[in-house]
């Protein structure tokens, strides 16, 4: 039970070093803690080592230096990494080299199948996956017939029916074309909403991650900045210093700023926007 | 251009030998060439010859489908024909004709050896005919589980088998996306004699061949970050079953087999 209730994934000054010669560290001195219900986004351009630190989470890499802990197990223990696999389920970038069956169900049936689950259990837990991906038409379909965006919706299914505590999405929709980027990002919000399932997401896109809880920034291995979306945002200049996108809304506040508008720092959105704008150009009407 | 190659021979369908369990399939295929070699002279192929008209009339496998199997080994089998027909050693001789003579225990052994290549050949593409390849491959991780106590990979070898079902159209697309990109490039695929067809495959080779080692190695990390650790303590979720039909096909089939023995051995 006290595993259960643990924080999903904790970073402890986690490091990671692919080659013993090379002294630069891919991820280095990280700590971070995932909160139980969340959706984290990490931000960071390529080689950033972001991609780095989502294998750290679920002990396909174990940390040099520092320490991963998920569900409160240890990630360098070896009697816990099919646990500590089946509480952090992963989707990767590719949609082509995640599905291992010729049918979409028995992809879903994987997972299940290498836990040992039982057949009488398996059928109803693929089925309730497959039907919060929306994918329940599909599950008799070979996967080469998806879209990218479908394909991705059958690795979270994959993924969903082991029950996982927290998901890591590693880039899943770097990918795929705007519409699949989009469909599989809405499905994981819904999941995140519905079910309170913890998401990691791992991606290059601000516009991604501006949609998250909260936004931690790696830039050369190392989390520079954490926080919700319209604080990270905000500090515009060092964003764009390290190579990342700022959403133009942010932009645009931040230089009606500096031309001397009050605006408020938390602008992320169009939307806010407008608000911001009536509330701060014409008070009497925005209070009417 | 590449799209429309078909994996295997198998022609979905939903009769009674497409229903049967892919074990009994396998089991009873070994079974009918036992019956092959079996058969003592010509003339008692006539009960294969039944048994299998009966499974491809059961099966709604034509005649020229079957014959479709057989014609690749069209060349061996001539070869076998005419080897058999001019090197057995017999006795009485039909044609004298210079160097060579053709004798009437040489015409005998050379049809019969040709009847049990063709027996052969089209008898187990009946199997192939109505089994489809994940099918087979369940059948054969069942069947050989057995012999994974003395180290054979039975569940390693299935599992190889249904991820090279699952990647072959994912390589496909993948080679023709590299043929076009190649093309409008300027290479030439297909004009020239073989030989440079075949030399203008290579460039097509070498990227196919290096990103599917690519895709190994992400796949190994996609199963095992979903637990893969091998067959042990695994279930499955495609289950096999006999039914009575497996019953009466293996009634059948050894029957079949009992009796081209009688033959054989009395009636000669």
């Amino acid at each position: 039970m006290e595993q259960q209730q643990a924080t999903p994934i904790v970073l402890d000054q986690a490091c990671y070093q692919y080659d013993e010669q090379d002294e630069t560290l891919a991820v280095d001195h990280v700590t971070l803690s995932v909160e139980k219900g969340s959706f984290v986004a990490v931000l960071g351009h390529n080689g950033s080592g972001k991609s780095t630190m989502a294998k750290l989470m679920n002990a396909i890499y174990l940390p040099t230096e520092g320490k991963v802990m998920v569900c409160g197990m240890d990630t360098t223990s070896e009697e816990d990494v099919w646990s500590i696999r089946k509480h952090a389920g992963m989707v990767f970038q590719n949609p082509d080299n995640q599905i291992v069956a010729n049918v979409v169900r028995e992809d879903v049936a994987f997972g299940l199948e290498n836990l040992g689950v039982p057949r009488e259990e398996m059928l109803p837990r693929i089925d309730e996956a497959l039907s919060a991906v929306r994918m329940t038409e599909r599950a008799d379909s070979a996967p080469h017939m998806l879209s990218g965006g479908q394909k991705q919706r059958v690795a979270i299914a994959g993924v969903l029916a082991m029950q996982p505590d927290v998901m890591i999405m590693d880039e899943a929709t770097a990918m795929l074309d705007p519409s699949g980027r989009k469909d599989v990002l809405a499905t994981v919000h819904r999941l995140n909403k519905e079910s309170g399932m913890t998401v990691v997401w791992i991606t290059h896109y601000m516009e991604e991650a501006a949609t998250a809880d909260r936004v931690v920034v790696l830039d050369s291995g190392k989390a520079v900045m954490d926080g919700t979306p319209a604080q990270v945002f905000s500090r515009v200049e060092e964003i764009k210093a390290l190579g990342l996108d700022v959403p133009p809304m942010a932009e645009l506040a931040l230089r009606l700023r500096n031309a001397g508008l009050p605006l408020e720092e938390n602008i992320l959105t169009v939307t806010d926007m407008v608000k911001e704008l009536k509330k701060t150009l014409c008070p009497s009407k925005s209070s009417t | 251009m590449l799209r429309d190659i078909t994996l295997g021979q198998y022609m979905p369908g939903n009769t009674v030998v497409h229903r049967l369990d892919p074990r009994t399939k396998i089991l009873l295929t070994v079974v009918y060439i036992a019956m092959i070699f079996c058969v003592t002279s010509p003339v008692w192929y006539v009960i294969p010859l039944l048994y299998l008209a009966l499974c491809a009339k059961l099966a709604g496998i034509s005649l020229k489908q079957l014959l479709k199997a057989v014609k690749p080994l069209r060349f061996l089998l001539i070869l076998t024909f005419l080897l058999n027909l001019f090197f057995s050693t017999g006795t009485t001789i039909l044609i004298h004709w210079g160097f060579f003579k053709i004798t009437k225990e040489g015409l005998m052994t050379a049809i019969h050896f040709s009847m049990r290549l063709i027996f052969l050949v089209a008898g187990t593409s009946v199997l192939t005919l109505t089994t489809s390849p994940i099918a087979l491959c369940d059948g054969i991780e069942v069947l050989f589980k057995p012999l994974s106590k003395i180290g054979f990979p039975a569940h390693e070898l299935a599992m190889m088998m249904t991820i090279a079902l699952r990647f072959i159209p994912t390589l496909i697309e993948e080679a023709d996306k590299i043929m076009k990109a190649q093309m409008a490039r300027g290479a030439d695929f297909e004009s020239g004699n073989l030989l440079k067809r075949a030399k203008a495959m290579v460039p097509l080779l070498v990227p196919l061949f290096v990103s599917a080692f690519r895709r190994a190695g992400e796949l190994a990390m996609a199963m095992e970050a979903r637990c893969y650790h091998g067959g042990e303590g695994r279930t499955r979720m495609r289950v096999l079953r006999f039914t009575m039909n497996d019953a009466y096909a293996a009634l059948v089939t050894i029957a079949a087999l009992l009796l081209t023995i009688f033959c054989g051995m009395w009636l000669k």
